[in-house]
């Protein structure tokens, strides 16, 4: 029974990877950028929700719109400010800037709220499921967590292929100038992928902290590259890809730390990812690059 | 003995046969044209020639050895060097310092030697320098040696990416397009200098072109290529006169 | 910034390199002067060996991201395997009476090596790979050596080295054994032989053997494989064994720098600060800025960007948070094609500004 509740943990932790990769392979889809603040942006969403129901009691669900709409804000806003000036600079510079971008949010979040660990108290309070005559539990932020991971991405795939904002993405990120020459309006929807990533970021945020109930200015910062390893693991830029590579990243690890080394488990995630990306040099679903000649 | 002999050379990409059959016998000296419209696969037949792409099938031989399937360093090292369709020079280096990225296997000392600078690397650069300023001259480079060669004119990159070449010391050089975007002046100008180098450098070439006054005006002999197959082949004069092609691709 | 000439030619680059061979020891002379009456602070002077480190160690990454032209995230663990190995070394050897000066001169070689060793090996597998998805390998290996690093516990006694990866105790060490890498605990008791003369002396070493390499065949090699490696291939450049070579000198001048950091500090362990991702972007960070392929510029850089934090030390809580908005100002400001223009325009020369090259 403890295999399946490992694996049950496994899945949830990586649905959570798997919303985070979500933002980062969508704006590696479109922006051809590395946004490594996205990962901060999840410690903004827990912040905000932690305020907001731990300080001003707010209802819960309340606090998570909250959280999701400050997130998207400034998902925008920090495209807007910091990358947008750079789209046709080298991806390396933006790279770093997006290193910058991720110091100032940590920063701001240690002036507003102090370096001392805050305890989140989750707010997903159903009771855990038992099954198999109560040998095996499982909680109910799991089973959240696997469901809102679902939803997400059945709705984002929908999304992508039913809408004319959805398809102007796809067409953003197949090729950037003969989108814009076909009328699409490209700022406006690299500007969606930032708001439509941040969003999910927020809601990664609560999900992880409902899980890992402690919260920190850098609590973002390994999730992120953790999320980052995932999209790049099921192919960045593919959708499906950071699915597949969120929950294959989260079972390695829940089940790393229990069967094999719990100090190793992040070491055997990365030496996993290496393999993969050894064998299949662009990912589990990634297109393979060829250069013309 | 031909200095290049391909036989029953062919390729196909997702199914679709790029290049059928190719035969080409090109003799010591020659300045051998490839015609043919677009997507004919004449790029495809240069990137098998310089093991960029592997045939399926056929034989490639350069002054009697096998080099089919080879890798690209070993074809070149065997006296192979090319140009490229889309000019691809080492653009944040200098124009001499591309020349004598070409130079690079015949002038070789190690990295110790460089790292400590022992008399074998003043030497060897001052040799790189004297031959590449040679090379450079034949061009009419020699003043634009410390330019970066993205900031080159267009004109001036294609004969620096044929000066490249040349000085990997090949015994066949492969031109792609080498008239490509060039105005009718410069396009004579790049005639005489093809032909200089042959003469010069007793070289063989075998060059892809569109520009048909480059063509007649220097090639002796044409290969002309449609959907991946021989279409004519034998001197210019016949091969321009072949009902066949007039219809195929002159015609047109 | 688009340049018009090319700085590497051989009189020039050789006249470029000792420029900087000459700020370096010039800055040297100043700073003994300032210790020398006693006008350096004691938190300066505490500065000095550890920005001869990132110094030495964003010279090494910028000959991998600015020459080879790729990106790596693993750099600080390269750092790591010099600082390990050679505090290893220097433990092992501590009280078997050796010479200390012949000692420290073998663990920096020994420190050096290893990293090399380390590029070598993760190198191979790693150069196949590009752009993007080398720069997560690069950072996953470099977490995988921080990790690794926590769970090995080595200890010597009379019967010889012993190891383990799960605790002290399993290493089933006679009583008098000692201890040498205790897991996260980490090597303790290193002696302190890192000064500012040795940091300066290896910055001058690292210098002199990237420049050199730089401005010959080699680098040529290596520029030409960034440039268009498909053209490099075709003029009878062998791509792997000089991007591995560029690679493998690449970590192992990390690898020196480790060595430096790990006899800088009585405690030596792998954290997430010091040989982490955080601590190659950091690195990274130094390349960028200083300009891709000016390794002045990267000590530059190195050495403005660890003092900034220090100087700003009285406002306390706002320094990391101006050191953030500094570097994306600094970024906007060097790379946005709408401030080159306005600086063309209006010629004026920023900091870096000369030095910026965009490389692809």
């Amino acid at each position: 029974m403890s295999f399946i509740a490992y694996l049950i943990n496994g899945i949830s932790l990586g649905s959570v990877y798997a919303i985070i990769a979500l933002g980062y392979t969508m704006v590696y889809g479109i922006a051809k950028m590395l946004n490594f603040a996205h990962g901060d942006v999840i410690m903004i969403g827990c912040y905000v929700v932690f305020t907001m129901t731990s300080g001003l009691q707010f209802n819960p669900l309340l606090s998570v719109l909250i959280s999701v709409v400050v997130c998207t804000v400034l998902g925008i806003v920090v495209e807007k400010v910091a990358y947008k000036p750079l789209r046709k600079a080298s991806p390396l510079a933006v790279l770093i800037t997006a290193i910058g971008v991720s110091y100032l949010l940590q920063n701001i979040a240690l002036l507003v709220f102090g370096a001392d660990t805050k305890s989140f108290s989750s707010i997903i309070t159903l009771p855990a499921l038992k099954l198999a005559g109560g040998k095996l539990s499982i909680s109910s932020v799991a089973i959240v967590t696997v469901v809102t991971c679902v939803i997400i991405m059945a709705g984002l795939m929908l999304f992508i292929k039913k809408t004319k904002a959805g398809r102007a993405m796809l067409a953003v990120s197949e090729d950037k100038d003969a989108a814009q020459l076909m009328g699409v309006n490209v700022n406006g929807t690299i500007s969606l992928t930032f708001a439509i990533g941040s969003g999910l970021a927020a809601i990664a945020g609560v999900l992880l902290c409902s899980a890992y109930p402690t919260l920190t200015p850098y609590i973002g910062s390994m999730p992120g590259i953790k999320a980052f390893t995932a999209a790049v693991f099921g192919g960045i830029g593919s959708i499906p890809g950071a699915f597949i590579g969120g929950i294959l990243l989260g079972i390695i690890e829940v089940l790393g730390r229990a069967y094999i080394s719990s100090q190793l488990s992040d070491a055997i995630v990365f030496a996993v990812l290496i393999i993969v990306l050894l064998v299949k040099p662009t990912g589990i679903l990634g297109k393979p690059i060829h250069e013309k000649v | 003995m031909a200095l290049l002999e391909v036989k029953n050379l062919s390729i196909s990409f997702g199914g679709l046969r790029a290049v059928d059959s190719f035969e080409i016998s090109i003799q010591k000296g020659q300045l051998y044209g490839l015609i043919g419209p677009n997507g004919a696969g004449k790029t495809t037949i240069f990137n098998m020639l310089t093991g960029v792409y592997k045939p399926d099938s056929g034989i490639i031989q350069l002054d009697g050895k096998d080099i089919t399937g080879k890798k690209t360093i070993d074809i070149n090292k065997a006296g192979v060097a090319r140009t490229f369709q889309n000019i691809r020079l080492f653009k944040e280096q200098s124009v001499l310092d591309n020349v004598k990225v070409g130079l690079h296997n015949s002038y070789p000392y190690s990295a110790l030697a460089s790292v400590l600078r022992l008399p074998k690397y003043y030497k060897a650069e001052k040799e790189m320098n004297e031959k590449a300023r040679e090379l450079l001259k034949v061009f009419g480079l020699e003043d634009k040696e410390n330019y970066l060669a993205s900031n080159l004119p267009y004109g001036a990159q294609r004969k620096l990416e044929i000066a490249r070449a040349l000085a990997t010391n090949p015994k066949l050089l492969l031109l792609d397009e080498p008239a490509a975007g060039m105005n009718p002046n410069e396009t004579k100008e790049l005639m005489e200098t093809i032909r200089f180098v042959r003469d010069e450098f007793d070289m063989t070439i075998l060059l892809i072109e569109h520009d048909m006054k480059l063509v007649s005006g220097i090639c002796e002999e044409l290969t002309v290529l449609n959907f991946g197959q021989v279409l004519a082949q034998g001197k210019t004069k016949d091969v321009l006169n072949d009902p066949k092609v007039i219809t195929a691709y002159l015609g047109e | 910034m688009k340049k018009m000439f090319d700085k590497n030619n051989t009189k020039k680059a050789t006249r470029d390199s000792f420029v900087t061979y000459g700020i370096v020891i010039l800055v040297f002379i100043i700073v003994q002067v300032m210790v020398g009456t006693g006008s350096m602070s004691s938190l300066m002077q505490g500065l000095l060996v550890p920005l001869c480190i990132y110094s030495i160690a964003a010279i090494g990454l910028n000959l991998c991201v600015g020459y080879l032209g790729e990106l790596s995230l693993g750099h600080a663990g390269f750092m790591c395997v010099g600082a390990f190995s050679s505090a290893f070394f220097t433990k092992y050897m501590v009280d078997t009476g050796m010479n200390e000066n012949l000692r420290f001169v073998l663990a920096i070689i020994i420190g050096t090596l290893t990293a090399a060793l380390f590029g070598f090996l993760i190198g191979i597998p790693v150069l196949r790979l590009q752009g993007d998805y080398l720069a997560i390998v690069t950072l996953a290996f470099g977490e995988i050596i921080k990790n690794v690093m926590n769970v090995l516990y080595v200890g010597k006694d009379s019967k010889g080295l012993h190891f383990s990866v799960s605790d002290a105790s399993a290493l089933k060490m006679e009583e008098e054994g000692k201890m040498i890498i205790n897991g996260p605990k980490g090597i303790t008791g290193t002696p302190h032989q890192a000064s500012f003369v040795i940091g300066i002396i290896l910055i001058l070493i690292s210098l002199i053997i990237v420049y050199n390499l730089v401005n010959s065949r080699t680098g040529r090699a290596v520029m030409a494989i960034r440039d268009n490696r498909i053209a490099a291939e075709s003029v009878g450049i062998p791509v792997t064994k000089f991007k591995l070579m560029a690679f493998t000198i690449s970590a192992a001048v990390a690898g020196t720098a480790g060595v430096l950091y790990a006899h800088n500090l009585s405690t030596l362990t792998a954290l997430p600060a010091n040989f982490g991702y955080n601590m190659s972007i950091m690195l990274l960070v130094f390349v960028v800025l200083g300009g891709m392929g000016s390794f002045r510029g990267s000590m530059i850089a190195a050495v403005l960007l660890t003092m900034l934090p220090e100087v700003l030390r009285g406002l306390s809580d706002y320094r990391m948070l101006i050191y953030a908005i500094v570097l994306i100002a600094m970024m906007l400001f060097n790379w946005a094609p709408k401030s080159i223009e306005w600086r063309q325009r209006h010629s004026l020369k920023g900091l870096f500004s000369k030095k910026t090259k965009g490389v692809q």
